[in-house]
């Protein structure tokens, strides 16, 4: 069981996230998602936005790595191999534009044990370059335990 | 290309359904651009061996997935402000033909400054494997 102490931890993040156009076309590729804000600057533009915008779940791509590197405080104990992703879910200020860099913050929100399962909700939160609160990440993960 | 007037729309409007597929090489697509390279996505033996029926699909690749239906509604993806789901059960990916992912929604809520509440229902051979899938839209 995970210790319900870690809640409230807040872990900065690895530094500054440049969001490349490259990235992001290369993720809507991925996703088969050829909506023109994410492939050409002018259709962004055209929008209201300086460069070409991240999908809505783009963002995914920096928390996976900043919250796995939160988790794997060994003092903390989370079992990889057993974990699940349970629920996600974003809120944005704005999108995320190309170009420009984020940084990530993590913090873990809630650790709850139900029947022999942990569930560790984990919120990361993305920053710009004048520490604007651009968007957040919720991630719920659960670690099923040794019975189940 | 805009983003979809408020004015336009009325509770209980419905979107799709639309059909998306899945296969495996989406799937290493999907690991290589997202940077989730667990092997239950990609590696059939190591999926049975942690007791899955088969590979199964990325729940992000599954939500991103979602995301377009969102976003093709709204005509401006930066319409989306909140978006959330339940990975309720894994899609699995046989070797073979595409497997199918069935995408509806309906304008379930008009909420204050232009916002709208969308609820999505995604399934895939019948089976329910989003929950609570839900997403304010912020329109012009």
């Amino acid at each position: 069981m995970l210790s319900p102490d870690f809640v409230g931890r807040v872990y900065p993040g690895v530094g500054a996230h440049e969001i490349r156009a490259s990235a992001i076309a290369a993720f809507a590729d991925a996703i088969n998602d050829d909506h023109p804000a994410y492939h050409d600057a002018n259709a962004a533009r055209s929008l209201g936005y300086l460069d070409v915008i991240a999908p809505p779940t783009y963002l995914v791509t920096i928390a996976l790595s900043e919250s796995e590197r939160a988790l794997a405080d060994p003092a903390f104990g989370l079992n990889w191999s057993r974990v699940v992703h349970g629920d996600q879910r974003f809120k944005f200020n704005r999108p995320v534009v190309a170009g420009e860099v984020l940084t990530c913050e993590t913090v873990i929100e809630a650790i709850k044990s139900v029947a022999g399962n942990d569930f560790v909700t984990t919120r990361a939160d993305f920053m710009d370059d004048e520490r604007t609160l651009v968007a957040s990440a919720w991630s719920m993960l659960v670690v099923r335990g040794p019975d189940s | 290309m805009s983003r979809r007037a408020f004015d336009s729309i009325s509770v209980g409007e419905g979107i799709g359904p639309v059909w998306y597929p899945v296969n495996r090489e989406m799937l290493i697509a999907y690991a290589n651009a997202s940077g989730d390279q667990n092997p239950i996505h990609q590696d059939e033996a190591f999926a049975k061996s942690v007791g899955l029926p088969d590979l199964i699909a990325h729940g992000m690749f599954t939500m991103a997935q979602a995301s377009r239906v969102l976003t093709d509604f709204a005509g401006d993806p930066g319409a989306i402000i909140e978006f959330g789901t339940r990975f309720t059960k894994p899609v699995v990916v046989p070797v073979g033909p595409d497997v199918m992912l069935e995408i509806s929604g309906v304008v379930a809520e008009k909420l204050a400054n232009q916002r709208i509440r969308i609820d999505l229902q995604v399934t895939c051979g019948g089976v329910k494997v989003l929950g609570m899938t839900r997403a304010i839209l912020a329109l012009a």
